[in-house]
């Protein structure tokens, strides 16, 4: 296997706004500056695609900036270790990398959160983020019905994004109530971007049915899915759909902070006025830090940028507008919470951790995710929990078990170190398993 | 439970579920304490080989006892426990190691364990994965696998003493009483005819002076890579480089599980306390295996763990009365074979407890043997 050592003063780790904009800033004001993604693409999941396509003007202008600044990109690196202070082992398809650095930003950003319901694991069940992924990449839904159900602003770019590819729309579901809704628009006068943003997608959505306070009790259909039964807690009813995309919206990719030793508070890393962890010369942006959009990812990831390289001066004059954003997320997060009846969704025999094929009822005979992982293989599969450790997280209130190297599944080769690090690889306080 | 039980256990891993499922059966009532889940300290860190061994009599006798009743219990173990009789090969990789094969297979040919001597070919054809040229093999045909926590909740469970047993995780000890009972952390006490110390790693905590030391080992599991190999394979030097009691070491060592993963081992370590992953460690002891079986480093990793193993100075575990008390027992000690030995102590421990003839001597396991342990001779 191929193996490189690379060197820098500042290393970001996440090629979406947060960090693009974090090596911009501190690329343009000199010194060595890297951005890892496990992507082949910059712009991370949220403008994805967007280096080809610069359909959006914010996410070809940061692109155009970053690409300006003299900052590296090492493209389809994931991070899955730090065997020592100031050291990444990152995977390409090709080698094995060896990244050390001076400070280090992550802007690792969140992924959907997934619920266990019946039938979620049917064929044609997908999350919003991928399947609007897959449909960019030119996966065919001309012509298919396609219910958007779960929670959060990703649905409504979701229906609009699919419905420009030609496919039906017959509901938007989204749990949240439409009081709440209405409360979080009436505010949205405050962020004239988001609320531009709000009317544009309004206008192009006329026609497509969307109810708040309404989510799926369960998907149906034989080879795959083929309907969906809803409700709005008084009434159930059918729809019949050839897709379903469902998410209830976004959790943070918290792992590369944890296996770092960054100290979280409420599932986020905890981060002083300069974006700075509780770890010496670690910076966290973006929604790693609280659920709060693009923009704010993208001021924080100025300020990062700033203060990693000793611009303190300059990165304070982006706090009011970080302020801003953050009120801005702190509304998102009250008017998406989720309702208390899902977790009643999965009923006893429906799988909660997908890899292994373990049922709510196994998993709810244990007394946390750790002993769930012992004795129900629960999060023991290649994805690690990812998918299962948030829902049980959401379900029972179980904080996500300990972590180790390696964060992803990398080649067993990828983990020899060649004893240049000769220093324990990650502090853990849980035992082991 | 209403009443005072007759044994409290402290440890819920698989040596103290081992030793309550045999009290219980003998009609005791059992309470097992654990600070942890059910087999979630040394016993989450074991590869889970049941595995006749013979650095000396006393491990013999012990290990192939401890077999036979796995074998016994087999058809009754419920699919979670993953048992599966895969064997285990020993590769020889030169002339040497050829010829520890077959003093090995003669001294088990002789005491009744289905062996085969094989051939470099034979070796080849049954292990395509490893690397040509191998001196040859021993396939220990009736050697197996389990997945330890899953075994331990089994004997803790099994229909015909379950209710005899209650199990409390969740909860830690500070101390022994030399009464036979137990004091909580949180000052409670906890009354019993007997104690037993089955903590592995952590007895010493609850028995000062007591010769146990830790020993850390690693362990790499992969993605699903079924028929990748199909015997738990050991490299024949392992007795020289993993059993030897003072430095540092790798051997290689990997078992297929039911599940299609491959699990990868082995190394001990003293004087490492804490369960991080050690890069150096890992490194040395996954080239040892890339030795072995040069595709390996192919195959996606998908996690990696430490954990800490209960070592004694003559590599026997302590089954019996403790020095401090004859109410105070000892089920520990069992380093790298204790998920292979679980069932022989507790069939050991409950003899001696009820005063039965017991199954195999027991002289060698006595605590007695290795005094206080102010002088580990090791």
């Amino acid at each position: 296997m191929n193996s490189a050592r690379l060197s820098f003063d500042l290393v970001v780790v996440g090629a979406g706004p947060g960090g693009l904009a974090a090596a911009s800033v501190a690329a343009e004001r000199g010194g060595s500056v890297a951005l890892l993604d496990n992507s082949p693409w910059l712009g991370g999941q949220i403008w994805r695609g967007e280096q080809a396509r610069s359909a959006v003007p914010l996410a070809r202008q940061w692109i155009e900036r970053f690409l300006a600044s003299g900052a590296r990109a090492v493209m389809q690196a994931s991070v899955f270790a730090s065997p020592d202070r100031g050291v990444l082992l990152a995977e390409t398809p090709a080698a094995r990398l060896t990244v050390r650095f001076k400070k280090l930003i992550l802007a690792t950003g969140a992924r959907e959160l997934f619920l266990p319901f019946p039938g979620w694991t049917l064929p044609g069940v997908v999350g919003p983020g991928g399947l609007q992924a897959m449909v960019k990449a030119g996966w065919p839904v001309a012509g298919r019905r396609v219910v958007v159900a779960g929670s959060g602003p990703l649905l409504v770019a979701v229906a609009d994004g699919l419905r420009r590819y030609g496919a039906r729309i017959p509901l938007i579901a989204e749990q949240a109530p439409q009081l709440r809704l209405a409360r979080f628009a009436a505010g949205l006068w405050r962020y004239p971007d988001k609320l531009a943003q709000a009317v544009a997608m309004k206008a192009r959505l006329l026609g497509i049915p969307y109810r708040a306070g309404v989510w799926l009790r369960r998907a149906e259909g034989g080879e795959r899915v083929e309907r969906v039964v809803l409700t709005d807690g008084r009434r159930s009813w059918t729809v019949e759909c050839d897709l379903l995309a469902c998410g209830w919206n976004l959790v943070p990719n918290t792992e590369l902070p944890r296996l770092l030793g960054c100290a979280l508070a409420s599932g986020f890393v905890r981060v002083d006025e300069f974006q700075r962890s509780s770890v010496e010369g670690v910076f966290c942006v973006g929604e790693l830090t609280g659920i709060a959009g693009a923009d704010a990812a993208l001021v924080q990831g100025q300020i990062a940028g700033l203060a990693a390289v000793g611009e303190t001066e300059a990165a304070r004059e982006w706090f009011a507008e970080r302020s801003r954003w953050h009120r801005f997320g702190a509304a998102l997060t009250r008017a998406f919470a989720l309702r208390p009846e899902l977790r009643q969704l999965a009923k006893r025999e429906t799988v909660v951790c997908r890899c292994e094929d373990v049922s709510r009822e196994a998993v709810e005979r244990c007394r946390d995710a750790r002993e769930a992982k012992l004795h129900t293989r629960c999060g023991m599969g290649p994805c690690q929990g990812r998918i299962c450790g948030a829902a049980t997280q959401f379900l029972f209130g179980w904080e996500s078990d300990s972590i180790r190297p390696p964060v992803f599944p990398v080649r067993m080769e990828s983990l020899l170190t060649a004893s240049e690090h000769p220093k324990p690889v990650s502090n853990l306080s849980d035992p082991t398993s | 439970m209403s009443a005072a039980p007759d044994i409290v256990i402290v440890g819920a891993g698989i040596v103290g579920a081992a030793c309550a499922r045999e009290c219980a059966r003998a009609g005791l009532r059992v309470l097992v304490l654990d600070r942890g889940p059910v087999g979630g300290g040394t016993t989450a860190a074991g590869m889970g080989h049941i595995v006749v061994m013979d650095d000396s009599p006393a491990q013999f006798a012990l290990t192939a006892f401890s077999r036979r009743l796995w074998q016994e219990l087999a058809p009754e173990l419920p699919a979670a426990v993953e048992y599966d009789p895969c064997g285990t090969l020993w590769v020889a990789a030169d002339e040497p190691e050829m010829a520890e094969v077959h003093r090995k297979a003669a001294f088990y040919r002789e005491r009744g364990v289905r062996v085969e001597v094989l051939e470099g070919d034979d070796v080849a054809a049954a292990e395509p994965a490893l690397r040509p040229g191998m001196a040859g093999g021993l396939r220990v045909v009736d050697d197996a696998v389990v997945y330890p926590p899953a075994a331990a909740q089994h004997l803790l469970e099994s229909q015909e003493n379950a209710r005899r047993i209650e199990v409390r995780p969740g909860v830690t000890v500070a101390a022994l009483n030399e009464d036979g009972g137990v004091t909580l952390a949180d000052g409670t006490r906890v009354s019993a005819g007997v104690a037993v110390n089955a903590a592995g790693p952590w007895s010493p905590l609850l028995a000062p002076g007591l010769p146990v030391r830790k020993r850390k080992g690693h362990l790499v599991i992969t993605d699903r890579h079924p028929g990748f190999v199909h015997h738990q394979i050991v490299e024949l030097g392992y007795l020289k480089s993993a059993h030897a009691v003072t430095a540092d070491s790798v051997a290689f060592n990997i078992q297929p599980r039911k599940t299609g993963q491959m699990l990868i081992g082995s190394s001990r370590q003293f004087g490492a306390e804490g369960t991080e992953i050690n890069a150096e460690i890992l490194d040395r002891m996954l080239r040892r295996a890339f030795e072995y079986l040069p595709g390996l480093g192919r195959l996606s990793a998908i996690r990696a763990w430490a954990g800490h193993r209960a070592a004694t100075p003559d590599k026997l575990p302590l089954i019996g009365p403790s020095l401090a008390s004859d109410r105070i027992w000892l089920a520990t000690g069992h380093e790298g074979l204790g998920i292979t030995t679980s069932l022989a102590t507790g069939r050991l421990l409950a003899d001696q407890v009820l005063g039965r003839a017991p199954a195999i001597p027991v002289e060698p396991y006595l605590p007695a043997r290795l005094g206080k342990g102010d002088t580990p001779h090791a």
